[in-house]
C-alpha cells in the first residue's frame, strides 16, 4: 500500500528533474517545460497531503486546481515572451541572450 | 609682601603677554615693558628678602586634584632659601635686561628677545617659589624651553639652531631622569609636596638603595640643567646665543637651578645611607670642576672660556653641597651669579666693540674701554678667589668643607682653583693687555650681532656700562656677607641642620690664597713674561693640547653612540614600519581586492547562473537548518 | 504486493522515465512529446489519490492545452530545426549536483518528518461539490484566478503580437 511518503518521494524526484531542466537547458522553451514539471510535482504533494493528512477538507484539491490554472496562464505568458524575444534577438538559446553580460 | 609673593613671577609673565600681543607698538619696542616687569619683580624680591630676614615665612597651597582619597596639593613656599634666590634672580635679571637694551639695539627681532627674556624670568621665579615636585618640574621644563628659544634666537644661523637643539635634548635626558626620580618618590610617599615627602622619608616610607636611586635620579636633572659631567656638552655650544642670554641663563640663573634643586631637596639626599647620594653629587661636582677648568685653558673664544668657567664653578657648588657644606654651596651660588653675570656682560661689551669672539684678535682694550676693563678685572679677581673679593669667601668655604670631608675632593677643588686663575689670567692678558691685534672690525666675520664695532674699538654706551658697575660693586663687597670674621650672617640665614660648615682654619685659608696667586703667577709666566711661552708648551705636549681642544672627545663619543648606533636602530624601526606595519595595512587592501576580483565571477549577467545560485542557496539554507 | 502498489509503481515509473526524457533529450520535439506520458502518469497518480476531478482537469489542461502550446512555441521559434545544436549548457555538472542534492534533501525531510495521519476517509469530491465550494468558501480564490486568467490572456496577446 503506497503511503504518504511514497507519493512525496515521487514528487521529490519529479521536482528534481524539473530543476535540472531549468538550470541546465539552453533552449528557453525547454526551461519552461522544466517549470511545468516542477509545478506538477507540487500538485502531487498537495493532493497526497489532502488524502493522507487532512481527508476531511478539500483544500488540497482546490489548491491543486488553482495551481493548474495558474500554470496554464504562466505558460501562456512565458511562451509569448519567448516568441517576442525570438523576434527581436533571433535566438531562443538563453546563453546567447547576454546583452547584460560583463 | 611675603604672603603674596606668588605675584612676583606673574609680573614678568604679564610683560611677556603684553610684548607678544603688541610688541613693536609698546614703548621702547617692548624693552621698557620687560624692564618694568623684572624690576618690579626684583624690588618685590628684595622686599621679601628683607621680611624673611626678619623672620617671615609663607606657605600657600591649593588643592590641585583629588586622587582617590588623597588630595594632591601644590603651592608656593617663601623661606630663606627661596627668598635669597628671589632677590638674586630679581636683581641680576633686572641689570641684564637693562644691559640688553644697548646690546640688542638694531636687531630686527628686538621685541621677540624681550618677550622671551620675560618668559624666562617668569619661569625661573616660578621654579624658585615651588613647594612641590610638580611645580619645580614644570618650572624646570619652562626654563628649558626658554633656553632653547633664546640660544636659537638667531635661528637663521645653522650653528645657533643646532646648539639650541643640542641644549634642549641634552637637558631632556636629565629631565627624564628627574621625572623617574619624582615618580619613585611619589609612588612611595604618596605626595609631591616637599615637606610631606621629607616627613614620609623620615618615617621610613622610602629608604635604602631605592632612596639613593631616587635621589640620584633627581640629581640627574640637576646634572643636565647645570651642565655637569656627563651632560655638560651643551653649555659651550650654547654660547651661540646673544651674550645677555649667556649671562642670564647660562651663568647666573638657569644653570644654578640644578644647585637650587639639590639644596631644596637636601633632606632627600641626607637620608640616603652612608650619604651615598651626596657622595655621587660631590664627585660629579669635583670631576666637572677640574675637567671644565682644563678645557678652558686652550679655548680661544672668550665666551667659551667663560662657559667652561661656569661649568667649573657649578662643579664647586655641587661639590660644596655634596660634602655637607650646604651653606658654602649656596653662598658660592649667590656670589657666582653676580660676578659671572658681570664677566659675561663685560665680554658682551667687548664683543660689541670689536665684533669678534676670538681673543687672539683682541688686545689693548684696557685703554680703549676702561670701564669695561676694570669691572671685568674686578669680576675676575672675584672668580679666582683673591681676597677681599666675593669669590674668595665663598670658594674658600667650599674648599674648607671639602677638606674636612674628603681630601681627594679637596685636591680636585684646589687644582681647579689653580687652573681657574691660569685661564682667567690668560683671558685678561689676551683681551685687555698689549696692543690691539684685530683689523677693521667690519672686515672680520661678525659674531652674528648687528651693529659691529668701529675701526678702533671704544667704550660701550652708558646703558651697557651702568649694569657692569653695579654688578662690580656686588662682586667686590658681597663676600663680606658670609665672612666668618663678621660672624657669617649668611650662615645664620641659610643653613641646614646636620650640614654645618666647619671653620676652615687659618692654614687652609693661606693655602687657598697661595694656590690662586700661583695660578695668576703661572699665567703671567706663560703669557706676560714668556718664561715658558705657550707655543713651547703646545709643542711639548701636543697630545694634551689635542685632547683638551677636542673636549676629551666626549662630543664625538656621544655622536657615535646616539647618532651612529641610534641611527641604526632608527633605520631598523623605519624598515619595520614601512614593511611590516604598512605591509599589514597594504595586505588588508590587497586581500579585499583579491576577494573582490574573485567574487566578480558570480556576476555573469547570465540568467542560468543566477538560477543555479538561487537553488544552491535554498539547498544551503535547508542543509544548515537540518544539520545545526 | 497489492494491486494498488503495483499500479502506483508503474505510474511512478512512467512519470519519472518520461520526465528524464524531457530533461535530457537532445531533440527538443522529443522533449515536448515526452511531456505527454509524464502528465498522463501524474493523472494516474491523482486517480489513485481519489482526486478524479483534478485528474480530469490535469488531462484537459496539461496534456491537452499546455503541451500543444509548447509545441506551437517550438514551431514558431524554429528551435526544433537545429539538430546539431547542443541543448545542455556548460554548468550541467553543477546543475545535476544541485538537482540531486535537492532531491536528497526533500526525500530526507519527507521521510524524517512524522506526518500526523488524518482521521476518516476521503469523501467523494464530485465536480458539483467542488463547484459549490468554489462559489462558496473559496470564492475569493476563484474570482482572483479568473482575473489572472483574463490578464494573462490579454498579456500574452499583447506581448506576442507582431508589430506591423
Amino acid at each position: 500500500m503506497p503511503g504518504l511518503t511514497h507519493y512525496l518521494v515521487v514528487s521529490a524526484l519529479l521536482f528534481a528533474l524539473g530543476l535540472f531542466a531549468v538550470v541546465t537547458r539552453r533552449n528557453s522553451v525547454a526551461i519552461l517545460m522544466g517549470v511545468e514539471l516542477m509545478l506538477n510535482a507540487a500538485n502531487i504533494n498537495l493532493v497526497a497531503f489532502n488524502k493522507y493528512v487532512a481527508p476531511g477538507a478539500m483544500q488540497g484539491q482546490i489548491f491543486a486546481l488553482i495551481v493548474i490554472t495558474l500554470a496554464a496562464c504562466e505558460a501562456a505568458v512565458g511562451l509569448a515572451l519567448v516568441l517576442a524575444a525570438y523576434r527581436t534577438l533571433e535566438t531562443v538559446y538563453v546563453d546567447e541572450i547576454n546583452l547584460m553580460k560583463w | 609682601m611675603t604672603q603674596v609673593a606668588w605675584i612676583i613671577p606673574l609680573l614678568p609673565l604679564a610683560a611677556f603677554v603684553l610684548i607678544v600681543a603688541a610688541g613693536p607698538r609698546l614703548p621702547g619696542r617692548g624693552a621698557y615693558v620687560s624692564i618694568a616687569g623684572i624690576v618690579l619683580a626684583g624690588i618685590g624680591g628684595l622686599l621679601v628678602l628683607g621680611e624673611v630676614i626678619r623672620g617671615a615665612h609663607a606657605d600657600v597651597t591649593y588643592t590641585w586634584a583629588v586622587l582617590g582619597a588623597r588630595p594632591i596639593t601644590v603651592g608656593f613656599v617663601v623661606d630663606p632659601l627661596s627668598a635669597i634666590m628671589l632677590a638674586m634672580v630679581g636683581v641680576v635679571a633686572s641689570l641684564i635686561t637693562i644691559y640688553s637694551v644697548g646690546y640688542m639695539a638694531g636687531d630686527p627681532h628686538y621685541p621677540r628677545f624681550f618677550a622671551y627674556l620675560s618668559l624666562f624670568q617668569f619661569s625661573m621665579l616660578f621654579l624658585i617659589l615651588a613647594d612641590n615636585f610638580l611645580f619645580i618640574y614644570a618650572g624646570w621644563e619652562l626654563v628649558g624651553l626658554c633656553s632653547y628659544l633664546l640660544i636659537g634666537f638667531w635661528f637663521e644661523r645653522p650653528a645657533a639652531a643646532r646648539a639650541a637643539l643640542k641644549a634642549f635634548i641634552t637637558t631632556r635626558v636629565g629631565d627624564f631622569s628627574m621625572m623617574i626620580g619624582i615618580l619613585i618618590i611619589f609612588l612611595h610617599t604618596g605626595s609631591l609636596r616637599f615637606d610631606e615627602v621629607f616627613r614620609s622619608i623620615q618615617g621610613g616610607a622610602l629608604a635604602g638603595p631605592l632612596l639613593t636611586a631616587a635621589a640620584v635620579l633627581v640629581f640627574g636633572g640637576a646634572v643636565g640643567k647645570s651642565a655637569q659631567v656627563p651632560l655638560h656638552v651643551w653649555l659651550p655650544d650654547a654660547m651661540e646665543g646673544p651674550t645677555p642670554v649667556s649671562a642670564l641663563i647660562h651663568a647666573a640663573t638657569m644653570v644654578a637651578a640644578g644647585v637650587y634643586l639639590v639644596a631644596r631637596t637636601y633632606p632627600l639626599f641626607l637620608a640616603s645611607p652612608d650619604h651615598a647620594a651626596l657622595t655621587v653629587v660631590a664627585y660629579i661636582g669635583g670631576i666637572t670642576a677640574i675637567v671644565a677648568a682644563t678645557m678652558g685653558v686652550v679655548e680661544d673664544d672668550i665666551k667659551r672660556v667663560l662657559a667652561y668657567s661656569t661649568m667649573s664653578q657649578l662643579g664647586y657648588m655641587m661639590l660644596g653641597l655634596g660634602v655637607l657644606g650646604y651653606t658654602a654651596g649656596m653662598f658660592h651660588l649667590i656670589t657666582h651669579a653676580f660676578f659671572k653675570a658681570l664677566l659675561f656682560l663685560g665680554a658682551g661689551s667687548v664683543i660689541h666693540a670689536v665684533a669678534t669672539n676670538n681673543m687672539k684678535q683682541m688686545g689693548g682694550l684696557a685703554r680703549a674701554m676702561p670701564w669695561t676693563a676694570w669691572t671685568f678685572i674686578a669680576g675676575t679677581l672675584a672668580l679666582t678667589g683673591i681676597p677681599p673679593f666675593a669669590g674668595f669667601f665663598s670658594k674658600d668655604q667650599v674648599l674648607a668643607a671639602a677638606f674636612a670631608h674628603d681630601r681627594v675632593l679637596w685636591a680636585l677643588g684646589a687644582a681647579g682653583a689653580f687652573l681657574t686663575s691660569l685661564y682667567m689670567g690668560r683671558l685678561i692678558w689676551y683681551t685687555f693687555a698689549g696692543t690691539y691685534r684685530g683689523g677693521d672690525p667690519h672686515a672680520t666675520p661678525d659674531g652674528g650681532h648687528g651693529a659691529g664695532g668701529h675701526a678702533q674699538p671704544h667704550e660701550s654706551s652708558a646703558v651697557m656700562v651702568a649694569p657692569l658697575v653695579i654688578l662690580a660693586v656686588f662682586a667686590v663687597f658681597l663676600g663680606w656677607v658670609g665672612a666668618e670674621s663678621l660672624g657669617n650672617p649668611f650662615e645664620r640665614f641659610i643653613h641646614f641642620a646636620g650640614a654645618e660648615t666647619p671653620p676652615g682654619g687659618f692654614g687652609l685659608l693661606v693655602l687657598s690664597i697661595a694656590i690662586a696667586v700661583a695660578g695668576w703667577a703661572a699665567a703671567a709666566a706663560i703669557y706676560v713674561w714668556r718664561i715658558v711661552p705657550s707655543e713651547t708648551l703646545r709643542q711639548a705636549l701636543p697630545w694634551a693640547y689635542t685632547l683638551l681642544a677636542r673636549r676629551y672627545y666626549v662630543d664625538d663619543v656621544y655622536a657615535w653612540v646616539f647618532i651612529g648606533v641610534g641611527g641604526v636602530v632608527v633605520r631598523l624601526a623605519g624598515l619595520f614600519d614601512r614593511y611590516v606595519i604598512d605591509g599589514l595595512v597594504n595586505l588588508a587592501g590587497w586581500l579585499a581586492r583579491q576577494v573582490g576580483l574573485g567574487l566578480r565571477y558570480i556576476q555573469t549577467g547570465r540568467e542560468e547562473t543566477y538560477l543555479l545560485l538561487v537553488f544552491l542557496g535554498v539547498i544551503v539554507i535547508v542543509v544548515v537548518r537540518l544539520v545545526w | 504486493m497489492s494491486g494498488e502498489a503495483i499500479v502506483f509503481y508503474l505510474l511512478a515509473a512512467v512519470t519519472l522515465a518520461s520526465g528524464v526524457i524531457v530533461v535530457t533529450s537532445e531533440n527538443i520535439v522529443h522533449s515536448a512529446a515526452a511531456l505527454v506520458p509524464s502528465f498522463l502518469g501524474v493523472t494516474g497518480l491523482y486517480i489513485l489519490l481519489n482526486a478524479e476531478f483534478v485528474a480530469g482537469i490535469q488531462v484537459l489542461i496539461y496534456a491537452g492545452a499546455i503541451t500543444v502550446l509548447i509545441l506551437f512555441a517550438i514551431m514558431l521559434t524554429e528551435g526544433g530545426t537545429g539538430f546539431g545544436t547542443r541543448q545542455r549548457n556548460e554548468q550541467a555538472a553543477v546543475g545535476a549536483a544541485v538537482a540531486a542534492a535537492m532531491a536528497v534533501l526533500l526525500i530526507v525531510i519527507a521521510t524524517r518528518t512524522g506526518w500526523t495521519a488524518g482521521s476518516g476517509t476521503l469523501p467523494l469530491y464530485t465536480p458539483g461539490v467542488i463547484g459549490q465550494s468554489f462559489l462558496r468558501q473559496n470564492i475569493l480564490v476563484f474570482e482572483g484566478t479568473s482575473v489572472v486568467l483574463l490578464i494573462s490572456l490579454m498579456g500574452a496577446i499583447l506581448i506576442a503580437r507582431r508589430e506591423d
